[in-house]
C-alpha cells in the first residue's frame, strides 16, 4: 500500500509523525524512531521564555555573584549559560538532522511580540525541513480581548514567517472563539499548515499540601474526539495542511484522522510508552483497515467525512451535543474508581 | 612578525598566557590572590587551546600545594616543561620542594601574586612576605612592578630558566598588580618561540630521568661529599645575572620594551634614593619625578632580581651622587637587624667599597622601611614622606610608612594631602553593591576606552569583608599616556554612588576632588533630593564645589525590562556626565560592548539593554546645588550608643572605611579580639523581611533552625514578661504542654537579617484561607523598621529559659540562645545553620578550631565577627590556624584541655583533706552527659573557687587556674570539604584515628566556595566546577565510609533540610560520643547555581534521590551487639536528575556537552543507585545467633 504523504510541501513515506516530545534530545532514539519507520520528526520546543528569560535567572542566581568578593571574581567557569543553552538547542536540531534521512521539523513556542522570533532562521539554518509554532497561550489577563489575542498570534505568525524559507506549519490551542476564521487568518498570514491541538497540562491540587500541583498527563484515545471534530471543520474550507496531535494511539486514530482530512498525525504519547515498534504496528493497523475496507490509497480516505463530505454533518455541529446527552443514562453499578476498595 | 594586540589585561590573565602557551604540564591548587591564573589555564585547557609547540598542556589539580610541588618535581625530573601559580601559605608548602628542584638544578618556572603570610591574623592582601621566604631556597627571585611588566618578565623568566637551569620564582604585587587592570600589549606566539630557544629545551630532556638512560637523583649523601656537592652548582647562579640581562636584552629587541636588572629612574644627580621592589617602585618613581620637577634631587632604583643579586650590576646602578638612602621592604621579619633587601643593599654597598667597585668615599646614610603590608596602600604622599624623612640630618634608622605607629614611634608623618596626578588624566570613583553589578560594569568601561580607542586606562576594584551585601568601590583612571599609579584614587573628577543608602554609612564625597561631579542614585526628583541628604553630604557638595547628577536607575531598569540590573544604566551616566569619550561615540561604544557582551544571548537581551541606555540620558538630571547647607538630619552614628567601648573607638573607624587611620595602639599585640562585635553592624541590607503569623503558626521551631544568621529567634516565657512590651510585640499561648501559661513569640532582627527567605521555603504551616501565606511572611522592610526593631529590642531583654530543662530535639534546641550570630556569610548560606546549632547545643563550653576558608571568613573576617558570648560570659572559643593543619590544630586543643582536665582532678585529690570532702567527690565524679550534669558541676566549681582562694596554698593556687576545666569541654574541628577530603584529609584521617574525643564537623559544598568554586575531591560526578570545565568525572571520594573502618569513630551523614531530627541527634550523639566524631553537613551554596531560597528543598531532593544518604555509624550500637550503621534515608524513590537539574552546576553541563553530561549523568545515577545498595548491605542487622539467615 502506498502510503505516502505530502505535508507542508515535503514528501512523506506516510502519514505518521512523532510529535514534539523529549525524544530528540537522544539520537539513538532519534535512530529508531527512523528506524520503526516515522515519516518526520518534530523537535522538542525551544521556548520564548528561554531565550528571553534564561538571561534573568543566571544572572540572578550566577551573575549576581560576580565581582562581589575579593578571594573570587566569580564561582563558575566561563560557559554561558544562556548562550550554551540556545547553541545546544540548535546544536542538537544539527545532530538530529544529520542522523536521519526522513525531514526534521523544528519546533518553536512563544506567544510574545519580540526579537525571540528571530531564532525561527536560526533554526532553519541548523537544518529543519520545516518549523512548527507553537503558539501555546493560556489568557490570563483581565484587560485583553480575544480579538486582541488573535492579533497578536496573527503578528507572530507573520513575523516567524519573514524570517524563514522553510514551510510553517502553527499549533494552536483549542480555546479559540472562532477557530475557523481565525485559522483563515493564519492562513492568510503565512501559516502552510495547522496542528490541531496543543495539549494543556492542567493542574491539579493537593489536598493535603493545600497547593497547586503541576501534572504531566499522557494523552488518551478520547483525546482525539477534539482534534478529530475540528479538522473535520476545517478540512477542505482553508488553504493549509493539517495534522492532529493529540490521542493517537492507534491505527484506528490515524485512521479517523485521515478520515476527517488531516494530512498527518502526530503521535507522542504512544512513542513514550511503547517505543518505537509502536510505529509499526499503527501503519499495519492502517493499512489492514484500508485493504479490510478496500481502499486503495490515502487520497480515497482522507477527508472522506470532513464537514464538507460527511453524510450527517450535523453530528460535528452543535445537534451532536443534545443526540449525546439525551443518550446519557446513569449507570446503576458505577463506581468511584477513586474511593477506596472496601 | 604580527602587530602586538593591546588588550586590557589584569596581570594574573597576562602572566597566564605566557605562562600556558610556555608550559606543557601544569600543576594547579587555589589559592587568592593567584587563583585566576589557575583557573584561566583550566579553562584554556578544557577549551582546547594550544600552546606555541601546538600542544593542549596538561592542567591537573592537587590536593594541595605540597602536592603541587610533589606533582612538578615529578613532572620536572620527567622532562617536561612545567610550571605553576601560586601566593602565601600555598607557597610555603611548596618550600621543601622548591628547596630540591633548584638543588638538582631544574628549569622551573612559577608565578606568585605575592600575599602576606597569616601571622597575628590572616591577610588575603599582598605583600613581600612570602617571596620573601622562598629567598634561600636557590630559586632566582624576579620582580614585576606592573601589570605590563608581569607579562613580560613571564617570559624573560620561562627563557632565563631553561637557559640557565636555576628554576626561578617570578612574582608580583598580589591584588594591586595581580587583580588591576591596564592596557598592555600581549605577546604574540611567534614572540614567545623567539625567546625559547628549542636547544635549551633538548638540552631539559637530555637532563630527564628516564630509564633509557637511567641516572639516579635524591642519593642520600654523608659528611664526606654532601658540603662540596653543595658547592657545585655555584656557577649556574655565579652566571645567572648575565643569563636574565641577555634574555632582558634579546625581548627588548623584539618588543621594545627595555628592562633591566636594576633599573635607576630620578634625577642624574640625586642625593636621595628609595631603593625598592614591585608595584610601589612606580609610585616612588612617579613621586620623585614630580618633586624633581620642583627642584629635589631623588631617585629611585628597582630591584628586578633579587636572587641571586649581582653585586656589580646593582652597585652600578646606584647614582654616585647618593647621600641618603631608604630601603623599602613589603615584608617584616621582627628581630633581624633589618628585612632582607635593606640588609642586603648595605651589605652590597660596603662589599663594594671593600673590592672596589666603588669608592671609599661613597658612604652614604642607609636606612631601611617598611610599607605597604598586607596590601595598605602605598601613595605618593608616603613616598614623599620617604624623601622628606631623608632630607633630615639624622632620620630614623629603621621606619614605617603608611600607618600611625604611636607605640614603637617608627612610622614618618604624611601630609594626606599631598598629591602629584595630573590633570589630563580622568579619575573616577564608584560606590556599588557587589550585586548590582557595578564592577561589572567598570570592568566593561576600562575594556572599551583602553581597547577600542587610543587611550589609556586602568581600573582597580575594592570589596568589603562580607559575603552578602558587600560594598564594592572601583577605582578607575583613564588619559592619553600610560597610567601607572599603583595606589587607589584620592582626588576624583568624577565620584558616582550606586546605592543612595551609602551617603549614610560612608563618606563617599572624601573621594572627591574640588569642583568635581557627584553623580547619585536616587529615586527622589530633582527638586526633593537635597533634602534627603545628610548634612555632611550637602555640606561637601558645597565645599567643593561639586556639579551634582541624579537619575533613578532602579525605575529605568524596571521599564526597561532589565529587573534589579542598573550597571549599564550607571554606566552610560558616567560616560555622558564624565566627556571622557565625545558623548555620541561613548553612547555607540557602549552599545557595541553591550552587543558584544550579550549578542548571543539573544536579541531581547540587547533590545533591552539598549533601551534602558536610550532611557538613562532622559532620566539623568542635572541638580542645582544650594548654596546652604539645609539638611534636617546629620549621618546617624555608626554603631549604637551602647556598644563597647572598644567598638565605638575602633570597630566603628573600620566600619565606616577608616580603619587606615587607626593607630598602632588601638590595637592588641596578639591578634585577639573581643568577640560578639557582628551584633553592633546593623547591616540593613535586605529589602524584605520575614515577618511571624501567630494565628497560622504550629510553634515547630524550623524558621529559627533554618536561618542562617540568627536572625529569626523564638522563646516561651511567662506571660508577666511581657509587661512593657510595645503595642506591636506579638505572642501567643505557648503550645506546649509541659509549659502550661507560657507565651511565644518569633522575632526577626530587622537590621540583621539578609532577605534570602529560607525561613519562609521552610514553614511547614500554611494559612488555611490563602495559602500564598505562611505563619511567616516576607514584608517590605522599610515601612516597619521601627517596629519592629522595638519589637526585637524588646525580644532580646525577655529571659531566656534554663538550658538544662530544654529537650535535645529540633525544637528546644532552638530555644537555647545561638551564640553565632549576624554573620557575613552569604544571604541564604547553607552552612551557617549548622554552626548555629552547634552553639546551640554546646556554645558555652566549646572549643573552635576551624580551618581556612568561608567558615573562617564569615567566622573570623573583620570588623565584625559572630561567635558571642552569653550572659554568664561564656561563649565558643574560636580560632582559625592555617587551610591545611585544622584537624591537627583540633586535636592539640583536645590534648591540651584533656591534661588541664587531668591536672585539675589530680591537684583536687591533692588537695581533699583541705576541701569539703564531698564536693571534692562529686566534683571528681560528676555526670556530665546532658546540661543538667554540667549546670551541678559549674556550681561545684563555683563553690570550689572560694575555698581555694581561702587555702591560699601554692597547689590551691595552681588548681585555681585550671578549675573551670573541670567542667567538660566539647572540641570541635570544622571546615569545608576543600580542607576535609584534600589538603587536610591526612590530618583529618590521623585525628580520627587517634581516638580522642574530638568532633570533626565538615560542612560539605562539594566545592572549594571561598575561592571561587573550584573542584575538590567531594565534588559529584558530572557538576561542572573550576579545575572541573568539562564536568568531574569521577564520583564523590566517601569520607564517611574511610572513617567507619576505624569502628571507634561515630560518623553521621546529615542534611538539616531533609531531616532535621536527625541532624540535631547527629550533633548530640557526636558531643557524647567518647571518642572521635565526624559529621558530613550537606550545605548548599552559591557556587551550586540555584535560588538559594529553595536551598532546604534542594536538600530534600539530595536525600531522596539518594546522592546524599543518610546515615548515622554510632559504635555504641556495635556494643550493644547491633550493627552501628544505620540508614536514616529511604532507598531513592525520585531519579537523580530531578535533582541535578535545579542546579547550574550540573545544567551548565548538559548545555556545554550533551553528550558528556549524558554519560556522566547515567554514571552519577549508577553511581548513587550503587552506593546506596551497598550502604543498605552494610547496614543490615546483624544475625543473632540462632536466627536463621537467608
Amino acid at each position: 500500500m502506498d502510503l505516502s504523504t505530502k505535508y507542508l510541501g515535503l514528501e512523506l513515506k506516510n502519514p505518521l509523525i512523532a510529535g514534539a516530545s523529549p525524544l530528540p534530545d537522544d539520537l539513538d532514539k532519534v535512530r529508531g524512531l527512523e528506524d520503526g519507520g516515522i515519516a518526520a520528526i518534530t523537535m522538542y520546543s525551544l521556548f520564548e521564555e528561554q531565550i528571553t528569560q534564561n538571561l534573568v535567572g543566571s544572572e540572578a542566581h550566577i551573575g549576581a555573584y560576580e565581582n562581589s568578593f575579593s578571594e573570587a571574581a566569580s564561582y563558575f567557569p566561563e560557559v554561558d549559560l544562556l548562550e550554551r543553552g540556545l547553541e545546544a538547542y540548535l546544536e542538537q536540531v544539527a545532530l538530529v538532522k544529520a542522523a536521519i534521512s526522513i525531514p526534521l521539523i523544528g519546533s518553536l513556542n512563544g506567544t510574545h511580540d519580540g526579537e525571540w522570533v528571530n531564532y525561527a532562521r536560526l533554526i532553519e539554518e541548523a537544518g529543519a525541513d520545516a518549523l512548527e509554532l507553537n503558539l501555546y497561550f493560556l489568557a490570563t489577563d483581565i484587560e485583553m480581548s480575544a480579538a486582541e489575542i488573535e492579533d497578536r498570534c496573527v503578528r507572530i505568525v507573520e513575523a516567524v514567517k519573514k524570517r524563514i524559507t522553510i514551510p510553517l506549519a502553527v499549533k494552536l490551542s483549542p480555546f479559540f472563539t472562532a477557530l475557523p476564521h481565525f485559522a483563515k487568518r493564519l492562513c492568510g498570514a503565512g501559516a502552510d499548515g495547522l496542528v490541531l491541538f496543543n495539549r494543556f497540562y492542567q493542574p491539579d491540587i493537593d489536598t493535603d499540601e493545600i497547593e497547586i500541583k503541576a501534572t504531566l498527563d499522557l494523552s488518551h484515545s478520547t483525546e482525539l474526539r477534539l482534534r478529530l471534530r475540528w479538522i473535520a471543520l476545517l478540512s477542505g474550507r482553508i488553504e493549509t495542511d493539517l495534522s492532529v496531535s493529540g490521542g493517537v494511539h492507534n491505527g484506528h486514530d490515524l485512521v479517523k484522522s485521515l478520515m476527517v482530512g488531516a494530512q498527518t498525525a502526530q503521535m507522542v504519547s504512544g512513542l513514550l510508552h511503547n517505543g518505537s515498534p509502536k510505529i509499526q504496528q499503527t501503519l499495519d493497523e492502517l493499512v489492514h483497515w484500508m485493504e479490510e475496507k478496500e481502499y486503495a490509497s490515502l487520497e480515497e480516505l482522507r477527508g472522506c467525512l470532513n464537514f464538507l463530505h460527511c453524510p450527517d454533518p450535523e453530528a460535528l455541529e452543535r445537534a451532536n451535543y443534545m443526540r449525546v446527552l439525551k443518550s446519557f443514562r446513569p449507570v446503576a453499578s458505577f463506581k468511584n474508581p477513586g474511593a477506596p476498595r472496601q | 612578525m604580527k602587530n602586538p594586540k593591546i588588550k586590557m589585561n589584569d596581570a594574573n590573565e597576562a602572566v597566564a598566557s605566557v605562562a600556558y602557551r610556555a608550559s606543557e604540564v601544569i600543576a594547579i591548587y587555589p589559592i587568592t590572590p593567584s587563583s585566576g591564573m589557575a583557573e584561566i589555564c583550566d579553562e584554556w585547557a578544557a577549551a582546547g587551546r594550544e600552546n606555541i609547540w601546538s600542544d593542549v598542556p596538561e592542567v591537573f589539580q592537587l590536593q594541595s600545594e605540597g602536592g603541587v610541588a610533589g606533582a612538578l618535581h615529578g613532572s620536572l625530573q620527567t622532562g617536561a616543561l612545567s610550571t605553576t601559580f601560586t601566593a602565601s601559605q600555598g607557597l610555603l608548602l611548596m618550600i621543601p620542594n622548591m628547596y630540591k628542584i633548584a638543588g638538582e638544578l631544574t628549569p622551573f618556572c612559577m608565578h606568585v601574586s605575592a600575599r602576606a603570610l597569616a601571622t597575628h591574623a590572616l591577610s588575603i592582601f599582598g605583600d613581600h612576605s612570602d617571596v620573601m621566604a622562598c629567598r634561600q631556597t636557590g630559586f632566582a627571585l624576579l620582580a614585576s612592578n606592573t601589570v605590563q611588566e608581569a607579562q613580560d618578565l613571564a617570559l624573560i623568566a620561562h627563557a632565563a630558566t631553561l637557559k640557565s637551569r636555576v628554576p626561578f620564582l617570578h612574582f608580583f604585587d598580589g591584588f594591586r598588580t595581580s587583580h588591576e587592570i591596564n592596557k598592555i600589549e600581549t605577546l604574540p606566539d611567534e614572540l614567545i618561540e623567539a625567546m625559547i630557544e628549542p636547544g635549551d629545551i633538548a638540552r631539559v630532556r637530555a637532563n630527564s630521568l628516564t630509564p633509557d638512560r637511567p641516572t639516579i637523583r635524591g642519593t642520600a649523601q654523608n659528611p664526606d661529599v654532601f658540603f662540596q656537592a653543595r658547592e657545585a652548582a655555584n656557577p649556574f647562579y655565579d652566571g645567572l645575572a648575565d643569563v636574565v640581562e641577555a634574555a632582558m636584552a634579546k625581548f627588548g629587541e623584539l618588543t621594545g620594551r627595555r628592562y633591566s636588572l636594576y633599573e635607576y629612574e630620578g634625577s642624574e644627580d640625586a642625593e636621595q634614593l628609595v631603593v625598592i621592589m614591585g608595584s610601589g617602585a612606580e609610585t616612588v618613581a612617579e613621586t620623585a619625578a614630580y618633586l624633581n620637577a620642583q627642584g629635589r634631587k631623588t631617585g629611585v632604583l628597582k630591584i628586578r632580581l633579587f636572587r641571586p643579586i649581582d653585586l656589580k650590576r646593582l652597585v652600578a646602578a646606584l647614582p654616585k651622587t647618593v647621600r641618603k638612602i631608604a630601603v623599602l621592604d613589603r615584608c617584616k621579619e621582627p628581630g633581624a637587624l633589618g628585612e632582607p633587601l635593606f640588609l642586603d643593599i648595605v651589605t652590597s654597598i660596603e662589599e663594594a667599597r671593600q673590592t672596589g667597585l666603588l669608592p671609599d668615599s661613597f658612604c652614604p646614610t642607609v636606612i631601611g622601611g617598611r610599607y605597604g603590608l598586607g596590601s595598605k596602600d602605598f601613595t605618593p604622599a608616603m613616598a614623599k614622606a620617604i624623601y622628606d624623612a631623608l632630607l633630615e640630618p639624622k632620620p630614623k634608622r629603621r621606619f614605617t610608612v603608611g600607618i600611625t605607629d604611636d607605640v614603637t614611634g617608627l612610622s614618618l608623618p604624611v601630609d594626606e594631602h599631598f598629591d602629584i596626578e595630573v590633570k589630563s588624566v580622568i579619575r573616577a570613583v564608584f560606590y556599588g553593591l557587589g550585586s548590582d553589578g557595578t564592577v561589572g560594569a567598570n570592568k566593561n568601561s576600562v575594556k572599551i576606552i583602553g581597547e577600542e580607542t587610543t587611550n589609556f586606562a586602568q581600573g582597580y576594584f575594592v570589596y568589603d569583608s562580607k559575603k552578602s551585601g558587600a560594598v564594592t568601590i572601583s577605582h578607575l583612571r583613564f588619559g592619553p599616556d600610560p597610567i601607572r599609579a599603583p595606589y587607589l584614587i584620592k582626588n576624583a573628577s568624577f565620584v558616582a554612588c550606586h546605592q543612595a543608602q551609602f551617603l549614610e554609612q560612608y563618606d563617599v564625597l572624601e573621594y572627591a576632588a574640588e569642583g568635581g561631579v557627584f553623580l547619585l542614585n536616587s529615586i527622589y526628583s530633582p527638586e526633593r533630593v537635597w533634602s534627603q541628604l545628610p548634612k555632611e553630604v550637602q555640606s561637601t557638595l558645597i565645599e567643593k564645589k561639586l556639579r551634582f547628577f541624579i537619575i533613578d536607575a532602579y525605575t529605568v531598569a524596571r521599564e526597561a525590562g532589565m529587573g534589579g540590573r542598573i550597571n549599564t544604566i550607571m554606566q552610560t551616566c558616567f560616560f555622558a556626565i564624565s566627556g571622557v569619550l565625545p558623548k555620541d561615540e561613548a553612547i555607540a561604544k557602549i552599545k557595541e560592548a553591550i552587543e558584544k557582551t550579550y549578542g548571543k544571548k539573544g536579541p531581547e537581551i540587547v533590545q533591552k539593554n539598549f533601551e534602558a541606555v536610550d532611557q538613562t540620558l532622559a532620566a539623568l538630571k542635572e541638580v542645582v546645588v544650594p548654596a546652604t547647607v539645609s539638611a534636617g538630619f546629620s549621618m546617624p552614628p555608626v554603631v549604637s550608643a551602647q556598644a563597647p567601648d572598644y567598638v565605638q573607638r575602633v570597630t566603628a573607624v573600620m566600619l565606616q572605611n577608616k580603619g587606615d587611620h587607626l593607630p598602632v595602639s588601638a590595637f592588641r599585640p596578639d591578634g585577639v579580639w573581643d568577640v560578639g562585635t557582628s551584633k553592633w553592624e546593623k547591616r540593613n541590607i535586605a529589602q524584605e523581611i520575614p515577618i511571624w503569623d501567630p494565628s497560622v503558626c504550629i510553634q515547630c521551631n524550623k524558621c529559627v533552625q533554618a536561618c542562617p544568621h540568627a536572625a529569626i529567634r523564638s522563646n516561651f516565657y511567662s506571660p508577666e514578661s511581657l509587661d512593657g512590651a510595645p503595642d506591636c510585640f506579638r505572642s501567643v499561648d505557648f503550645r506546649v504542654k509541659d509549659y502550661p501559661d507560657k507565651r511565644f513569640t518569633i522575632q526577626v532582627a530587622p537590621e540583621d537579617c539578609t532577605g534570602c527567605s529560607l525561613c519562609v521555603a521552610v514553614c511547614p504551616a500554611k494559612n488555611k484561607s490563602n495559602p500564598r501565606e505562611k505563619a511567616i511572611n516576607m514584608r517590605m522592610q522599610a515601612p516597619i523598621l521601627d517596629a519592629e526593631r522595638a519589637n526585637y529590642d524588646f525580644f532580646l531583654q525577655l529571659p531566656q529559659p534554663d538550658r538544662a530543662t530544654l529537650k535535645d530535639d529540633v525544637k528546644f534546641t532552638q530555644f537555647k540562645e545561638p551564640l553565632f550570630e549576624y554573620s557575613g556569610a552569604c544571604a541564604g548560606c547553607g552552612e551557617t545553620p549548622y554552626l548555629k546549632m552547634l552553639t546551640q547545643i554546646c556554645g558555652d563550653r566549646l572549643f573552635m578550631a576551624n580551618a581556612t576558608g568561608c567558615s573562617s571568613i564569615y567566622g573570623g573576617n573583620l570588623p565584625t565577627t559572630p561567635y558571642t558570648c552569653n550572659s554568664d560570659g561564656r561563649g565558643p572559643a574560636w580560632a582559625n590556624s592555617l587551610f591545611e593543619d585544622n584537624a591537627e590544630f583540633g586535636l592539640g586543643m583536645r590534648v591540651a584541655v584533656d591534661q588541664q582536665n587531668a591536672i585539675a582532678k589530680r591537684m583536687l585529690a591533692g588537695l581533699r583533706a583541705e576541701l569539703d570532702d564531698a564536693l571534692v567527690e562529686a566534683l571528681l565524679n560528676a555526670d556530665q552527659t546532658d546540661e543538667a550534669g554540667i549546670a551541678a558541676q559549674r556550681e561545684r566549681v563555683a563553690r570550689l573557687k572560694p575555698a581555694l582562694e581561702k587555702i591560699g596554698s601554692p597547689p590551691a593556687k595552681r588548681l585555681l587556674d585550671v578549675a573551670d576545666y573541670l567542667v567538660d569541654k566539647s572540641v570541635w574541628i570544622i571546615g569545608g570539604d576543600g580542607w576535609a577530603y584534600d589538603i587536610g584529609f591526612g590530618g583529618v584521617d590521623h585525628v580520627l584515628a587517634s581516638g580522642r574525643n574530638v568532633n570533626i564537623l565538615v560542612l560539605d559544598t562539594e566545592v572549594y566556595s571561598n575561592t571561587g568554586g573550584q573542584a575538590s575531591k567531594s565534588t559529584p560526578i558530572g557538576a561542572i566546577a573550576k579545575f572541573a570545565a568539562s564536568g568531574k568525572p569521577v564520583g564523590k571520594k566517601d569520607l564517611g565510609l574511610i572513617a567507619m573502618n576505624y569502628g571507634n569513630v561515630y560518623v553521621a551523614r546529615v542534611a538539616m533540610g531533609a531531616k532535621d531530627t536527625q541532624t540535631v541527634n547527629a550533633f548530640y550523639e557526636a558531643m557524647r560520643h567518647p571518642g572521635p566524631s565526624l559529621i558530613i553537613a550537606y550545605s548548599h551554596c552559591i557556587a551550586h547555581g540555584y535560588n538559594l531560597a529553595a536551598g532546604m528543598e534542594q536538600q530534600r531532593l539530595a536525600v531522596s534521590t539518594g546522592t546524599w544518604p543518610l546515615y548515622r555509624y554510632d559504635p555504641a550500637r556495635h556494643a550493644e551487639g547491633e550493627n552501628p550503621l544505620r540508614l536514616d534515608s529511604r532507598k531513592p524513590k525520585e531519579p537523580l536528575y530531578t535533582y541535578t537539574d535545579n542546579e547550574a552546576r550540573f545544567r551548565m553541563l548538559k548545555m556545554k556537552d550533551a553528550a558528556r553530561a549524558k554519560e556522566l549523568g547515567q554514571l552519577a545515577q549508577q553511581f548513587v543507585d550503587e552506593r546506596f545498595a551497598l550502604y543498605e548491605r552494610l547496614a543490615a542487622p546483624y544475625v543473632k545467633d540462632g536466627e536463621a539467615s537467608n
